[in-house]
């Protein structure tokens, strides 16, 4: 039943004389969370560029769903089914919650500007859909009061959600999440981490960033443990845990990882 | 906490907002019908006395047109364009050359062929210059202002420096006559020395022109709301805010910057060729870089990305130099006062869109909270 969403061959990424990531090789099975953790400048966010077409790969091979996305642009992989959030926040800020969301929506519609003139049929059908799907989403995060609240008027924590919401309304396949609990204190890092799973329930599959370890643990299927762009560990929670390698890696960074 | 108590002032647009819809579309209407009355009206101190106030209230029109266009390139998807002015060209000289230069076609048919034009060349030069942010944008565009202008004055087809005249009007529909009033004697009278033809469109009373401009300019306001509330409005919005980040989301980013440069260039082509019927003349002269800074200077003073802002900004900009002729010498002047003015008073434009002004409340909020007063 398990069939493999992402398959990440060999990936190098050089930039000049400094290779971030170097023959980096993962999988993800479909309906798993996948923890991605490792110290800072470890190269996750750059394997996450990677993956959502940001960057192109300077060698190995990326397959979304059997398919490879070299050459594909950014927009494409995201109608093909990758989305994804920011470690920084990247909202559009002065749109409401509600239209913020609908952008990522508006990623499964085709009004152009002819049926959005004449409000086609198509147009009406397309629009009520995604707010719908909209509306839908914001309610799942709990931001459904806020919907017509200005992004940039949110409070940190409703944006790191609405940024999950939006990305989740692409209606992706796969779904990245880039240090979503960064700047939360223990008891909200614990509710989003509860959220995660609730998504992952509703039939995503979550690549997730984190470099806490201890909250990663609680929450991922299984964990690819990335260090000066290598892998050095992958594995359940339990066996990460007790990987002497893994260990030596945070040893010493724990206290700034604190944050 | 930031549960204010007391409730936030509205505004006057959350005023509007608030009434009910047949009272807005019954506003709408009045206002309309005011501003189609209004060169016939002629009321005092609004009409111009040293210029036919037709002509300026034309020109007004087409002013505004312009800035909606601009409007939909600068506002909404946030892309500095400093040679507009080469679109409405574009759109007048096509008009000049299927009507008059080199064929007599009729001036209806022509105008979809200009503005067809405009936005052709629109794409032309958004295809590769797109790629490119910023200051560099607004340079590169500059630049293709100047070269549509040095082309017309250097190439014989399209009569160089002297320019092409007796350009097709639209065909007259003579129906009725309307007088004007005279306030000369303090009280409004019915002048019957001083009728405008319904609807001739001529070189002496320029009030039709002013009509179908109107018209047209009410048109493009419709288009543009709908446009806006849609999924388009919303992938101009999100790529102007963040380029990178709407691209992740599934917005083909680049795709809709060069729909937004071929729809400003449309609405630019339309407003050059109403401008270039009316004139009957037009040479390279008739648009000169000075032009596109006016067109930006309207949007940016009425307030990027408010459709009724950036129609004040035009009537601003169209308007007053015409109606204090008097200090003529004074006029860059002033406007550079002006515009120290407003860059100081109001930053965002005289009617900036209305969350940009929410944004700003929530902003003064925290700080009267952080400052600790008493909310």
């Amino acid at each position: 039943m398990n069939d493999i969403v992402l398959d990440v061959a060999n990936l190098t990424m050089k930039f000049g004389g400094l290779t971030a990531l170097d023959d980096i090789s993962f999988t993800i099975k479909e309906g798993e969370i996948l923890g991605l953790i490792g110290p800072n400048g470890a190269g996750k966010t750059t394997c996450f560029n990677a993956i959502t077409g940001v960057y192109p790969a300077t060698s190995g091979q990326i397959l979304f769903q059997g398919k490879s996305i070299e050459g594909a642009k950014k927009y494409q992989i995201t109608k093909r089914g990758i989305a994804r959030t920011f470690q920084s926040i990247r909202l559009f800020k002065t749109m409401t919650a509600l239209e913020n969301v609908l952008v990522g929506a508006d990623a499964n519609s085709r009004t152009g500007i002819i049926s959005a003139v004449l409000r086609l049929p198509r147009q009406r059908r397309e629009e009520t859909a995604a707010h719908e799907r909209a509306m839908q989403l914001l309610r799942f995060m709990g931001l459904e009061r806020k919907a017509n609240e200005l992004a940039a008027n949110l409070s940190y924590g409703d944006q790191r959600r609405l940024e999950i919401a939006r990305a989740m309304a692409t209606g992706p396949k796969l779904l990245c999440l880039d240090e979503p609990a960064a700047g939360f204190n223990p008891a909200e890092k614990q509710k989003l981490m509860a959220l995660i799973r609730k998504v992952r329930d509703e039939g995503y599959t979550v690549l997730l960033i984190e470099h806490d370890m201890k909250l990663v643990m609680g929450v991922t299927d299984r964990i690819v443990v990335l260090e000066f762009g290598r892998k050095i560990a992958e594995g359940a929670p339990a066996e990460i845990r007790d990987n002497p390698a893994v260990i030596a890696a945070y040893l010493g960074v724990d206290e700034e990882d604190a944050s | 906490m930031s549960t204010a108590t007391t409730q936030p002032r509205r505004t006057f647009g959350q005023r509007i907002e608030a009434m009910p819809r047949w009272v807005k579309v019954a506003a709408m209407v009045l206002l309309a019908l005011f501003f189609y009355a209004l060169p016939v009206l002629e009321p005092p101190f609004i009409s111009t006395k040293g210029s036919d106030f037709g002509a300026v209230m034309f020109s007004v029109a087409t002013y505004a047109l312009v800035a909606l266009g601009l409007n939909i390139v600068v506002g909404y998807a946030g892309l500095l364009d400093l040679g507009y002015v080469g679109f409405y060209a574009i759109g007048a000289y096509t008009v000049g050359v299927l009507t008059s230069e080199h064929a007599h076609w009729p001036f209806l048919l022509v105008v979809p062929i200009a503005v067809v034009a405009a936005m052709v060349s629109g794409i032309i030069l958004g295809a590769p210059t797109l790629r490119v942010r910023g200051d560099y944008l607004a340079i590169v565009t500059l630049g293709f202002g100047e070269i549509i202008r040095l082309v017309a004055n250097n190439t014989p087809w399209l009569g160089e420096a002297a320019g092409i005249n007796q350009i097709g009007r639209p065909p007259n529909v003579t129906l009725f006559d309307v007088p004007h009033l005279d306030w000369s004697t303090g009280s409004p009278l019915v002048d019957l020395n001083d009728k405008t033809t319904f609807l001739k469109f001529g070189i002496s009373d320029q009030i039709p022109y002013y009509w179908l401009a109107l018209t047209v300019v009410i048109i493009v306001l419709f288009a543009d709301r709908l446009i806006k509330d849609s999924r388009v409005g919303r992938a101009w919005e999100a790529t102007r805010e963040d380029e990178d980040a709407a691209e992740l989301m599934g917005v083909p980013t680049f795709k809709f910057k060069l729909l937004a440069f071929a729809m400003g260039a449309f609405v630019g082509g339309l407003s050059g060729a109403l401008y270039a019927s009316k004139a009957a003349f037009i040479n390279p002269e008739s648009f000169v870089l000075i032009l596109s800074i006016l067109f930006v200077a309207a949007v940016v003073v009425g307030g990027q990305g408010n459709r009724w802002g950036v129609i004040v900004g035009a009537a601003l900009v169209a308007y007053l130099p015409e109606r204090f002729r008097g200090f003529e010498e004074w006029r860059i002047l002033v406007f550079g006062l002006a515009l120290m003015l407003l860059a100081t008073f109001r930053p965002e434009g005289l009617i900036p869109p209305r969350r940009t002004v929410r944004a700003r409340q929530m902003e003064q909020e925290i700080e009267a909270l952080e400052e600790g007063e008493e909310l």
